[in-house]
């Protein structure tokens, strides 16, 4: 017997939590304890009052899974309001990364051109290195790193994605 | 405005509350509450031998009375032996408040002596929980925990109270009913999917009334309106494990419990049916069998207060998100406006009456041996005479043998843990049921394997004077764990034969109860006569057939239609997917 693999699409969720401690375990131990897959997850506060935080959440899984995590996610005390990005219209998403490039001579104005053609700033230099602050989709980083790998990637962090629904209305 | 203690706040708040009685166990981080509850005029504390059992007879009293149940346990160990209980209820939606000692606040952390991290361990099998580190934030939390866990879909909610905010003092006001931030379950329906319904409903030529545990949770009115939509359709009814008793057993249109062990008839009316009314059960895999030959020529339409049950593992067309009382009362009032008729269903009776024919439930008789069918029968008839009937179960065949031959006719009269399907709990919440209803006659029907997890509770019977009747179905086999290995693994009995049980007889006795054997067919109903006349608890150990199966049977990953009826169509393997399922 081999265990079957189901068809996938990838969902960016934001939700409206309330900002309380065990929070953040609550939501990613909803998807380890329900086998849900986090792609990734950002989390900060976002009111006046600290009461308030925007959670967002990349995942992926069949289209009747998304439905179960939302409903899922939904129904756990601390949360306001879970959207789906994905499904609810135009929206926009974010991504930061700082990219750690090493290398001499032609790699490193390679390096440079690149990054210029990606809008990449630089934030830090030695004789041999940058580091690179870049933001965008999860897709042109994906390239933009992938590039870099070719050069001399030494490291990458990345922030996780961050997304708003288009529009003067609220998520 | 003076101010108290926390643990005077939590005893002040359970009064407010309406509290009557809570199942505990005591210990060092839970002291200073067991001194607020010392010689306590109002709140009965019931104690325990063991903190799962302490979980259960609140689950126990819970769902016998409708009011939530409530627990109190110490830290580390306390907490950690409350937890399958805990689950327990999340699973069958029961409501419990579990109020947990903690290491003081200064010592969270350090693994102090008796430290467990109760939130973390709690926080997938809760409906919700609390650590609270200011006496005067302590209030609130009970409250709003008492409301988490009895409105929506209830559940059990955990309050875990350091042992310094229980020393450490505070003012106390009963704190105003506020609107919840953030929880807000949806009781009401919306309008046009109540419209929706009740056109499918009059519409249909072969409906179905799928019925569920949430019938239970929504009140005895949920029952009452139940009735009421199903005298008005005609259709035919079945229930889940759950929700035996919502519709009387005794009913025309009942049609026997559905699923795994449930009747040809139900099964296959599922099977068949044009327009299902699932209201608040939530398509286990022990109903639906193989999810995608599920009722395949149907409309479904969903009742359910919880939305996350919705299309969870079987696509519906029609949600309608609400508690299942105000569904039904919307249901019955459109019905009424629009003056639809009882449809003319006699084509779909008869088809019905065909598969009823069957005789799904029938089992072999036997002079030699009591058959586990005959005995619940027998009880069956025997506890009519009481005024009012109580049935716990433990988990196993007698459980289902249970469900299959006792006839419930009203809701709350039947306590069995079918989520998770837990072993031990059936004799402990006997105790809780007894608590909540003292004359009522409480029958916990036993197996030999499950009574022995929780028996040191016969000493909590004993003290606190509760009638309670254990009756074991003594096969003298973890049975339904037998069955599965004949049917799957060609009769290897691993590790599935109870050895070295007591004598039960002597046990009761040891206990100051009442033992009773029955060993044969003709001491039966003399026996189960004795234990109900018995004004004390009573063990009977009631030695049936022991290998026995329990019979119609859908085989895991099989279709409702694909029902095994008797032992003759038992093939004793199974395909590696078969036995993949569970
Ligand atoms: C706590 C727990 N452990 C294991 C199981 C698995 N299990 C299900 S039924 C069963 C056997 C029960 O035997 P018994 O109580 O004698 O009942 P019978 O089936 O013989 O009527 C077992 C071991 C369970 N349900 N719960
Ligand atoms: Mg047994």
């Amino acid at each position: 017997m081999h265990i079957q693999e189901e068809y996938s699409e990838r969902h960016v969720l934001s939700l409206m939590v309330t900002n309380e401690a065990g929070i953040l375990a609550r939501i990613a131990g909803l998807f380890t304890a329900r086998g849900y897959n986090i792609d990734s997850l950002t989390v900060a506060d976002i009111t006046a009052d600290h009461a308030m935080s925007r959670i967002t959440i990349v995942t992926n899984g069949p289209p009747k899974v998304i439905d179960q995590i939302i409903a899922q996610l939904d129904r756990l005390v601390p949360v306001h309001k879970v959207t789906d990005l994905t499904e609810n219209g135009p929206f926009v998403e974010r991504e930061l990364a700082l990219v750690k490039v090493a290398g001499t001579g032609e790699d490193r104005i390679e390096a440079l051109r690149l990054a210029d053609v990606f809008r990449a700033k630089v934030v830090d230099t030695t004789i041999e290195s940058f580091i690179f602050e870049i933001t965008g989709t999860t897709e042109k980083i994906d390239n933009f790193v992938g590039l870099m790998r070719q050069i001399g990637l030494v490291e990458v962090g990345r922030t996780g994605v961050v997304g708003l629904v288009r529009g003067k209305e609220p998520n | 405005m003076a101010e108290k203690s926390g643990a005077d706040i939590l005893v002040e708040c359970l009064i407010d509350l309406g509290v009557e009685v809570v199942f505990g166990y005591p210990g060092g981080a839970v002291l200073p509450i067991y001194d607020a509850l010392f010689d306590h005029p109002k709140i009965r504390h019931v104690l325990v031998r063991h903190e799962q059992g302490a979980t259960h007879m609140a689950e126990g009293y819970a769902r016998s009375t409708g009011k939530p149940g409530v627990v109190l346990v110490t830290s580390g160990p306390g907490a950690t032996n409350a937890v399958t209980g805990i689950t327990d209820a999340l699973m069958d939606s029961i409501p419990m408040v579990v109020i947990t000692g903690q290491v003081a606040t200064q010592l969270i952390g350090t693994d102090a002596f008796q430290e467990a991290d109760t939130i973390g361990i709690t926080r997938h099998c809760s409906k919700h929980n609390y650590l609270v580190k200011d006496p005067a934030k302590l209030a609130g939390v009970v409250h709003e925990a008492f409301h988490i866990a009895t409105t929506g879909r209830p559940g059990p909610v955990v309050v875990d109270i350091p042992k310094n905010v229980q020393v450490a003092t505070a003012r106390y006001e009963r704190p105003e009913r506020l609107e919840h931030a953030s929880y807000r379950p949806q009781t009401k329906a919306d309008p046009a999917a109540i419209a929706k319904a009740v056109e499918l409903l009059a519409a249909a030529e072969r409906p179905v009334l799928y019925t569920g545990g949430g019938v239970i949770n929504s009140g005895p009115e949920a029952s009452t309106l139940l009735r009421e939509l199903a005298a008005l359709t005609g259709a035919p009814v079945t229930s889940t494990l759950m929700g035996l008793g919502a519709y009387p057993a005794s009913g025309p249109q009942w049609l026997g419990m559905l699923g795994m062990h449930g009747t040809y008839e139900a099964n296959w009316a599922m099977n068949k049916a044009d327009v299902i009314l699932c209201v608040g059960a939530r398509f286990d895999d022990r109903v639906t069998g193989r999810l995608d030959a599920f009722a395949p020529h149907s409309t479904k339409i969903h009742i359910d207060i919880d939305r996350s049950s919705v299309n969870k593992t079987v696509a519906v067309d029609l949600p309608v998100i609400a508690d299942v009382g105000s569904a039904l009362t919307d249901m019955i009032a459109l019905w009424k406006e629009r003056d639809h008729k009882t449809a003319d269903l006699s084509e779909w009776w008869a088809r019905i009456e065909g598969w009823r024919a069957r005789n799904s439930l029938a089992y072999p008789e036997s002079r030699e041996e009591i058959m586990p069918q005959e005995a619940i029968a027998q009880l069956y008839k025997a506890s009519r005479s009481a005024e009012d009937v109580i049935i716990t179960t433990e988990v196993g065949q007698h459980q289902m043998w249970a469900a299959q031959h006792f006839g419930f006719d009203a809701p709350n009269k039947w306590l069995t843990s079918g989520g998770l399907g837990t072993m031990g709990y059936g004799f402990p919440a006997a105790i809780g049921a007894q608590v909540g209803n003292p004359d009522s006659l409480v029958v916990c029907i036993a197996g030999d394997a499950s009574i022995q997890m929780n028996i040191q509770e016969m000493g909590t019977a004993s003290q606190y004077r509760l009638p309670v009747k254990i009756f074991i179905l003594n096969n003298e086999y973890m049975g339904m764990v037998r069955q599965w290995q004949e049917l799957t693994y060609e009769s290897r009995y691993s590790n599935s034969y109870s050895d070295s049980l007591p004598d039960f007889v002597k046990l009761a006795e040891a206990y100051g109860w009442t033992g009773i054997r029955i060993e044969g067919p003709q001491e039966l109903e003399a026996g189960i006569r004795q234990m109900i006349d018995t004004p004390g608890p009573v063990i009977v150990d009631c030695r049936v057939a022991k290998l026995s199966n329990c019979f119609p049977m859908i085989p895991s990953g099989a279709a409702h239609t694909d029902m095994l009826l008797d032992p003759s169509q038992v093939e004793g393997i199974m395909s590696d997917e078969a036995k993949a399922l569970v």
